[in-house]
Parts: structure tokens; sequence; C-alpha cells
């Protein structure tokens, strides 16, 4: 068991889920697989989604939902 | 009353050219700014700045109370919206009007009125102005809608009500696709925009998109003629120029006569712009909505009419009468106007918030470039793409496309990707040469052109 970080590759505003009146994409405890969308990422009015670079578990969200967020910053914890 | 302060409440290039204008007539400015853009030009440039929230737009420039808040604090008389975020938000202008500031636009009822397209579009037929075929109003019933859309003819669109800059627009091909597009662009058109209400157009294929600019004082109406902005991609402008090289003289003095009728059929107050779709096969126009604000392409009008239209609003906002005579509006030569936008266009227009480097300006006879630009400044990826709008004038538009191909050449930014060699190209093409495009030309350009956009900018 070890934990793996997804860092936003982009600056911008991180969201959790496809539009405000949808539910999250992914909860604290979900399994995610490598290739699953767990966010998007607005930058300059266009959204980019956030794939997990892992399978696992996600322990923790490191970032609430509409923060603004620096490229590189860790957006979830996943135990792999 | 003559304003004494403004507060902005925009940010960018549009920031810039609104202190510009202010200071020209002595009127002094605050700068608001969300935390993000606590460096922006307009903030240096101001006479004061003051900050109102976080990065995201909703909680920095879309919080009326905060900006009102703003504008109170610092003893201003008055607010400028700019164009995007509160510009046509007529709750915003009522409650500027209800601290007993002036709102420099038309009036909330205005804004109500002319923002919501089903009623801009009632307002345009009573005035005698073309509309294009389509709802009387908005649709409630979805059997009866697909019927209208049957004798309208498809494809058809659906378009919500609250939308605006080419977003909730929906073309339905068919009666089936129409049943399943429908209720859908419902439901999306209420999440974004707290609106669901919907209307139908026909679809004009091969349109141009041209625009009047009109000026009024809600007594005395003029037009500044029209622009042309036909080039755009996901329905967004990227090249505009003025005059429209498509309309022969006596078209061009219906139209925009038809924009003067319509401006004050509604009492206008302010600057407005009317856009119309433009059929090259017919010389059929038709009203399609009219924008209550100042727009991004307002300098090619300027270029060609000489009328400081930022200084217009802020005179008619402050209660002068409107001292320029439709006698007096009077075309000379030719303008054209880019949007350099932070996207790289080799690699599909991905946003690219990065640092401006080694900063070369165009200039020169018939040249302005209007931005938000600094050596070493940080774009904020919080905001749209636009860093500034490179505008040429020349006596021909012939001459203006070389003019601009020139301007083009000199601007660098270092490393920073932009749209510039987007316009390099669509210069050098014989379409754009002749004139010879509509709305649709452009995304179909882009994909057979796609290696002429990977062209290095800097060099020498």
């Amino acid at each position: 068991m070890s934990k793996h970080e997804v860092k936003a590759m982009l600056p911008g505003v991180f969201y959790r889920k496809p539009s405000p009146s949808e539910p999250n994409y992914k909860e604290v405890g979900d399994s995610v697989a490598k290739g699953d969308v767990i966010g998007l990422i607005e930058v300059m009015k266009s959204f980019h989604p956030v794939a997990s670079d892992a399978d696992g578990k996600i322990i923790a969200f490191t970032v609430d939902n509409e923060e603004a967020i620096a490229p590189g910053v860790t957006l979830v914890e996943i135990e792999t | 009353m003559a304003l004494s302060k403004i507060l902005i409440a925009n940010r960018g290039e549009i920031a810039v050219r609104i202190i510009r204008a202010a200071r020209e007539l002595g009127v002094r400015t605050v700068q608001v700014y969300s935390t993000a853009d606590a460096n922006s030009l307009a903030v240096e440039m101001a006479d004061e700045s003051i900050e109102i929230g976080p990065p995201p737009a909703k909680k920095s420039y879309l919080n009326v109370e905060a900006v009102l808040n703003a504008a109170k604090e610092t003893g201003c008389d008055s607010i400028h919206p700019g164009y995007g975020f509160l510009a046509e938000n007529a709750e915003f202008a009522d409650a500027v009007a209800v601290a007993g500031m002036a709102f420099v636009g038309p009036s909330g009822d205005v804004i109500r009125r002319m923002g919501d397209k089903a009623s801009a579009r009632q307002a345009a037929k009573q005035a005698g102005v073309p509309t294009v075929p389509g709802s009387d109003g908005l649709i409630d019933d979805l059997a009866k809608a697909e019927k209208l859309a049957d004798e309208i003819g498809y494809p058809i669109m659906i378009k919500a009500t609250a939308g605006g800059g080419g977003r909730g627009i929906r073309i339905a091909a068919n009666a089936a696709e129409f049943m399943s597009l429908a209720p859908q662009a419902a439901a999306e058109a209420e999440a974004a925009f707290g609106d669901g209400g919907l209307y139908l157009e026909k679809v004009i294929e091969r349109a141009r998109h041209i625009e009047v600019q009109i000026l009024g004082d809600g007594e005395n109406f003029i037009h500044c003629y029209e622009r042309e902005c036909s080039l755009q991609r996901r329905r967004q402008k990227v090249w505009e120029e003025a005059p429209s090289s498509a309309l022969t003289p006596a078209v061009r003095e219906k139209l925009c006569a038809s924009a003067v009728a319509l401006a004050a059929a509604v009492k206008y107050k302010g600057a407005g712009t009317i856009e119309y779709l433009y059929d090259d096969q017919t010389g059929d126009y038709y009203f399609i909505e009219m924008n209550t604000r100042i727009q991004v392409e307002h300098p090619v009008t300027e270029s060609i009419v000489g009328i400081d239209l930022l200084a217009e609003m802020i005179r008619i906002a402050g209660g002068e009468p409107l001292a320029i005579k439709q006698d007096d509006v009077k075309i000379r030569g030719h303008a054209i106007e880019v949007r350099i936008n932070a996207e790289d266009p080799a690699n599909n227009f991905m946003p690219f918030p990065g640092i401006v480097g080694d900063l070369r300006i165009p200039g020169g006879p018939g040249v302005r470039f209007d931005h938000m630009v600094y050596q070493g400044y940080q774009i904020p990826p919080f905001y749209d793409s636009l860093l500034g709008k490179l505008i040429v004038t020349a006596d021909t538009r012939e001459k203006a496309i070389i003019r601009l191909k020139r301007a083009l050449a000199e601007l660098h930014m270092g490393d920073l990707k932009t749209t510039t060699p987007l316009f390099t190209a669509l210069a050098n093409a014989p379409e754009v040469q002749a004139g010879a495009v509509h709305t649709k030309w452009l995304e179909p350009w882009l994909e057979a052109n796609a290696d002429k956009l990977a062209i290095q900018q800097g060099g020498a």
C-alpha cells in the first residue's frame, strides 16, 4: 500500500462535478482506475478533464470544489 | 451633472480603455480587482484601486454586493461595467441607480427588454426591423413548438433566451433531433443562466454577421455605421472590420436606419450594438440581438468615424445631450481588428496563461494596440484569454490588410503563445483578401490549413 498524488497539469479553478446541478465525479472512499475523470480544471473559460493516473482508492481531496489552483498542486490522494 | 469619479467594474484591456477615456475627460477612476489581478495594468493606471475578492469571477467581478460596496467606499458617483461580467445584468444596473450612482449604460428596464432575446425580437418587429423567421416569444409547449419548427423549416436553431456570446444555442436538423435537443437545451439553459426559456430561429445558411453601432441619450439617436464580424470560431469573433465590404451604399443606409429606429423605439441611452445576419444571395438582413453595452470590437468603428465611443458613453451617463448629429458621422477609410488571445493556434487554441516575454508593440501610421500586457506580466488563468486587440486603419480594405500584416510582424511577446500566427495566415488567405467569407467559413478553413498555424512567432 502506498500513497499516490494526482497533480494539476494546468492552472485555473478546480471543479469536482461536471456542472453545478450534477453530483461529484468521485467521493472519498471510491475506487478509481487509471483514466477515470476525477474533476475539471477551468482555464481561461475552457474546461479540461483531470484523469487519475493510478489505480486505487481515493483517500482525500486536497483542494475544495471551485478552488483556485496553480499547476503542480496535489488535487487528490489515492491509496494504491 | 458631469461624472467626477467612475468605478471600473471590469478588468483587462477594456478597463485600460475606460481609464484612458475617463482621464481625457478629467474624470477620476477607481479600478476594482480580484486578488489575481493585483498587479494588472489597469490597477497600475487607475487613480485608485480596490480589492473585491478572490480570483474566481463569481466571487469578485460578478459579486454585485462587493462591487457596489467598493464604489461607495471610494466615493464614486458612477460605475462603468465594460463588457461581459455585470455589463448586461439588469438587476445590477437597478442596484447602481438605487444606490444613487450613475450606471454607464442604459437603465435596468432597457437592459431587461433588449437583453432578453425573445422580448428584443418583439421590440425589433414593432420598430419595423426585419427579424429571422422564428417563434414569436418563448416556446412553452414542446408539441406546438415542433409543429412551428416544421413550418419554419429545418435546420432550426433552438436558443436560450438568457444566453449570449454564442452560448446556449442548439441546431436541430429534423423533427426527431428537435424533440431530443429542445428539452436538453432547456435544462442546460436553466443550469447555466438560471432561465430555461427557449425560442426558435431559422438557420440562415452562408450569412454574414453585420452589426450597427448606435449612440443615444434617451431623446436623440444616431448610428456610427456597421462592423462586419463574419470570421468566427465557435461563435466567437476573431477578426472584425468596418465598414462591411458586402453592403451597397443603399443597403448600408437602410440597415443603419433600421438600427436607429430600434434604438429610438426603446429610448436607448448609451452605446449599443444591434446585430444582424446578412444574406449575400438575397441582400436581406435580419435582426438577431442587441448588446446593451460597449463591445470588444468598438475600435474599428472609432477608427473609421473618428468618434470616441467610450467618451460619449461617459458624457451621456453624466446627463449631457448627444452632441453628434447623424450628418456629422462620415466613414473615412477601412479598419480591421484582430483579437490577440493567449491561446496556441497550433494546438487547437489551447489556453496559454503564460508570462509575457520580450514584448514588442507594433506602431507606425494607422496602427492601434488596445491591450493589458507588459513585459514580465503573468497572465492569470481565471478569465478569458483576450490580451489585446490590434487595430489597423488605411484608406482602403486592401491597404488595411497590408498594414495588418506589417503590424503583426512587429508584434512579439517572447515565448508566449498567442493567436498572432492565425491572423498572419488569414491575412494571406485569398478568400479573406476578397472578402468572400461568411460566419461558417473560418472553422473548415482552420481544419484545412492547420499547417499554416504552426508558424513560429518571434524570430528576427
